[in-house]
């Protein structure tokens, strides 16, 4: 494992963590390469019946690169973590992995395939109809994604933009909602 | 209000007069019997009836109060919260009763208390749990419920004993375990006063959760330890060993676990009966009720927790018997819960009220009560810091300090500890009437004093409240979307967590649960966001309506009520019923296309300005819609949907009947004309055939060969021609229409009774079914089948049809002679 990366880590995640995920890292990592595919996430058996699941594992490959390292894996992980309250927030350091605003981001990209900013009227009947898809018509699904629309579009474009998804969840707890408990 | 108040002190008085013959006949005895010498026209029998009439008077009374002291509270400015101001009035009528009968003849007794006015506020506090909140928090709920309890109980007579021990509380005959049963009695947090206090100020709803929870659960730990409690004062301290301890530890077990099991049987059972009870949905909800009654009797049959086994069943049962029944059954569960368990409050907290006035239950020991209520605070807040510090380590969302304040502070006894202490037996407690006075002090001191400073503490605190969730669709697929992203992420990490439990526990509900206590309609519907969805479209297309009524729009002026019922009805039950199929249905060509207008409108309903103009097209969408259903004729089956068992509609519409008659004729007797003579479309029928007209048609209809069509209410023009025509009166097709009769002749080899009018062949929508009329400013286009039916026919030359009487009349050059119809 690469020390000099390991620095960078200590800020996102805590040590006992650090160890836990590169057990894991290299659970998956079955060809011992120091890097994942996706194959390797696929042979996560649940992960394939998840209705969000493929996303998500696109989620981990920045646009372009086809293998995740052991800094990267992390860092998407460590979007799950509890917001730290404690420590009020350092205007110079940058925005820290797993606050409200990254998280969103984080939940925007997952709708946001083609990565222009914007969630239109097909990228979210897609996410709807793999969440939804034995329960509702085809016609519902449509009706269900024009309303979703209409109600977070704020600037009739009929594509939802980062600041109107925001805005649109301003309500919701993200901290409570986007938390995986053993990451504290 | 003075004449609330008044009418309240009447009734008191009433009631006072009333029960005191009663008594006094009850000591007399009533073995006299008299005999009658003369026929009775009215006799008093208040002895037969005063039980029941007392009751039902009280229950008057009580809610009355509620009443009476909505004013106060809004006169003055709703400081005391609303339970304490029931006790303020159980007090003055308790007063006037004791001043009346020197003696109080009413009181909370501890059978009615529990088995007539605690279950059914249990019932609704399991129905209306928030599941995901509970079942997310339960670890935390179930810490305080059975930790904090058996602390506060074992500290609180711990501490009493040291005191008595130390002589600070006098001499009073009593000892360790008494004191211990004390404790356990008085410790635990009471859910109809925490209900009836934190109802009103509206705190975050994980505190909530968890001072709600604890207070529902902890009834397994009380029950258990004092039962176990009064049996080793029973038993005597000498025989109290590891055995009979651990005993105690085991009963907890059982009844705990054993009270829960018995809630979930039931509420299997209320699931499964649901699934069955479509065809009685009028007495759907009383089922609910009757059988979580039952689960509370047989847990309390079989000495086990009866609030835990109501509160699971209610908790567990809410989801099926929601999605089984019918929205209307639905709603009158709701309500019908929460009226019940309102007025079971209410009379609760004015007979603590009124049953604190009674000189006899009265031992005052000031140091006695004086430190119970001091250990009972500080004993909680220690409770709770200490639980919570530990919790903390283990939760994802910390408790901060000031919810454990409030939680602390939260921590309210009512009429449960009074009708446990109501229940010692008074030969092995000598002391009952301290502990009663006691109980009744603490409650009293609770309910009001913390009731009446929660408020401005939670505001002064600064704690978090509710968040007024407006719930939108975006919210609730976002979370959807969250619960499904935590699980993919505790599965890449490896991590066994609360998602993966919780996906887990989904999918075996999906697969089984919901096969086995679900109908099929309501598998298929049952899923969150599609319910928000069609609740929001609900929500939007009556406030559509409302609206447009309210601004006298043109669509309903023509005040004809049966326009503003069509709609709401279409709205109303047809889209409820139909929104899977409106978005689907193909309609016809020659019709309003109603599903447009309904998708534009349905998202839009806001009363901005600048949806004015959206509005006004969409009205006069609407008004071209709503021109079609008043003027174009309905078809026959249209009458026939409007069905109701207290009359029948036929249609009276003579002129719509006749102007169609009218019509086809017309044009069969132009296309007759140009066919054969190929001359111009003749004149329009003049006026004096349209007067023969209702009495020649229904004559000359002597098709002995065809069954005839006719209206019922042509039959009434039919007394003439008597038999001579076979007049089997079908209600089967529409208007008679000759044009039609003879086609089938010609064209279809169809037997007649299967060629139904095209307007009568859907009758889904109404507009596709219209015959239209001249008056209609609308011109539907005729569509090909329309026309064909109205082609040129060849007649045989010997049909003896009214056809021709036209031609007689009007146009010379018609030489076949009419025959003579039979």
């Amino acid at each position: 494992m690469n020390l000099w990366f390991s620095c960078f880590l200590f800020i996102i995640v805590t040590p006992a963590h650090i160890v836990r995920l590169y057990d894991r890292f290299e659970a998956l990592d079955k060809e011992k390469t120091g890097h994942l595919r996706p194959q390797d996430f696929g042979a996560i058996n649940r992960l394939a019946m998840n209705p969000i699941g493929d996303r998500i594992i696109g989620a981990f490959f920045s646009p372009g690169q086809e293998t995740v390292d052991f800094h990267s894996f992390v860092r998407i992980l460590a979007h799950f973590r509890p917001a730290d309250k404690k420590h009020p927030k350092d205007p110079s350091m940058p925005e820290p992995v797993n606050s409200r605003t990254s998280k969103l981001k984080f939940a925007f990209q997952l709708y946001d395939q083609d990565k222009d900013g914007k969630i239109s009227r097909a990228e979210l009947l897609q996410v709807l109809r793999s969440m939804l898809e034995m329960q509702v018509t085809e016609e519902q699904l449509e009706s269900i994604a024009d309303r979703t629309i209409q109600e977070a579009d704020l600037d009739k474009d009929d594509a939802i933009s980062f600041e109107e998804f925001r805005k649109s969840l301003e309500k919701v707890n993200i901290d409570h909602k986007m938390s995986i408990r053993f990451l504290r | 209000m003075p004449a609330l108040w008044r009418s309240t002190f009447v009734l008191v008085m009433v009631l006072l007069a009333i029960s005191r013959p009663s008594l006094a006949s009850e000591d007399t005895g009533n073995g006299t019997e008299n005999t009658i010498t003369t026929l009775p026209i009215v006799i008093w029998k208040w002895e037969e009836i005063h039980f029941p009439y007392l009751v039902a008077l009280w229950v008057l009374v009580s809610w009355l109060c509620k009443l009476g002291e909505f004013h106060i509270c809004t006169s003055v400015e709703a400081v005391i919260p609303e339970s304490g101001l029931l006790i303020c009035i159980g007090w003055v009528l308790g007063g006037i009763i004791y001043g009346a009968d020197k003696v109080q003849t009413f009181r909370l007794q501890p059978f009615t208390f529990f088995f007539y006015l605690l279950p059914q506020i249990v019932l609704d506090a399991g129905y209306s749990m928030p599941n995901k909140l509970f079942f997310g928090n339960l670890g935390a709920i179930l810490v305080y419920a059975v930790i904090g309890t058996c602390w506060n109980a074992a500290t609180l007579g711990l501490a009493l004993w040291g005191c008595w021990l130390g002589g600070a509380m006098g001499n009073i005959d009593t000892g360790l375990l008494q004191l211990l049963l004390f404790g356990s009695l008085i410790a635990a947090v009471d859910p109809v006063a925490v209900i009836a206090v934190f109802e009103e100020v509206h705190v975050n709803e994980v505190l909530y959760i968890l001072v709600f929870g604890e207070s529902l659960l902890n009834d397994g730990v009380t029950v258990v330890l004092f039962n176990v409690f009064d049996a080793f004062v029973s038993l005597g301290g000498a025989q109290i060993d590891a055995v009979e301890i651990i005993k105690g530890i085991i009963s907890f077990f059982v009844v705990a676990v054993g009270g829960s099991l018995v809630g979930v049987v039931f509420a299997l059972l209320i699931s499964l009966l649901t699934r069955c009870t479509k065809n009685i949905q009028i007495i759907e909800p009383g089922f609910i009720f009757v059988l979580g009654y039952l689960s509370y009797l047989t847990a309390e049959m079989l000495s086990l927790s009866a609030i835990l086994s109501c509160t699971f069943c209610g908790v567990c049962c809410q989801k099926y018997i929601n999605a089984n029944m019918d929205e209307r059954s639905v709603s009158t569960v709701r309500s019908t819960m929460k009226v019940f368990a309102n007025g079971s409050e209410t009379i609760i907290f004015v007979f603590l009220g009124i049953s604190a006035i009674d000189p006899s239950i009265w031992v005052w020991n000031t140091a006695f009560i004086l430190l119970t209520l001091l250990f009972i605070f500080v004993f909680r807040f220690i409770g709770v810091f200490l639980l919570t510090w530990i919790l903390n380590q283990y939760r994802l969302v910390p408790l901060d300090f000031i919810d454990q304040l409030v939680m602390g502070y939260g921590g309210l006894r009512g009429a449960v500890a009074y009708g446990l202490v109501l229940l010692l037996d008074e030969n092995k407690y000598k002391e009952k009437k301290l502990m009663i006075s006691t109980t009744l002090i603490v409650v009293y001191f609770t309910v009001m004093l913390q009731g009446i400073t929660m408020k401005p503490l939670v505001t002064w605190l600064k704690v978090k409240r509710a968040a007024v969730s407006e719930r939108t669709l975006a919210e609730k697929i976002q979370n959807r979307t969250f619960d499904h992203m935590l699980v993919a992420i505790e599965d890449i990490s490896g991590q066994i967590g609360d998602n993966y439990m919780r996906d887990k526990w989904n999918n075996f509900e999906e697969k089984w649960l919901y096969w086995l206590l679900m109908t099929p309609i309501a598998r298929k519907s049952c899923d969150p966001i599609f319910n928000i969805f069609h609740k929001l479209n609900i929500k939007d297309a009556t406030s559509y309506v409302k609206e447009g009524e309210r601004r006298g729009s043109l669509a309903f002026v023509r005040n004809e009520s049966k326009a503003d019922v069509d709609f709401n009805k279409k709205f109303g039950a047809d889209f409820s019923e139909m929104m899977p199929y409106i978005m689907t249905e193909n309609m016809g060509p020659d019709h309003v296309p109603v599903s447009s207008i309904l998708r534009d409108s349905v998202p839009s309903v806001c009363l901005d300005m600048h949806e004015q103009d959206l509005k006004m097209r969409e009205s006069e969408d609407f008004d071209a819609h709503h021109l079609l259903q008043q003027h174009l004729y309905k078809g026959r089956k249209q009458h026939r949907h409007r069905y109701s068992r207290k009359h029948l509609e036929v249609n009276k519409d003579e002129h719509e009947v006749q102007e169609i008659f009218q019509r086809t004729m017309r044009s069969r007797l132009e296309s007759f004309k140009s066919a054969k003579m190929g001359v111009a479309p003749p004149k329009k029928i003049s006026k004096h055939l349209k007067k023969d007209q209702p009495q020649k048609v229904r004559e000359a209809y002597t098709f002995s060969s065809f069954p005839l069509f006719s209206e019922g209410d042509s039959a009434s023009g039919c007394e003439a021609a008597g038999g001579s025509f076979p007049m089997r009166a079908y209600r089967g097709a529409g208007i008679v229409n000759p044009a039609f009769m003879a086609e089938m002749d010609t064209m279809d080899p169809m037997p007649p009774m299967q060629q139904i009018p095209s307007w009568l062949a859907e009758a889904e929508v109404d507009s596709s079914n219209m015959v239209p009329s001249q008056r209609a400013q609308l011109t539907l286009p005729w569509t090909p089948s329309n026309l064909r039916r109205l082609a040129p026919l060849c007649l045989s030359t010997h049909s003896n049809d009214s056809f021709l009487l036209y031609m007689v009349s009007d146009c010379p050059f018609v030489t076949t002679p009419p025959q003579p119809f039979m």
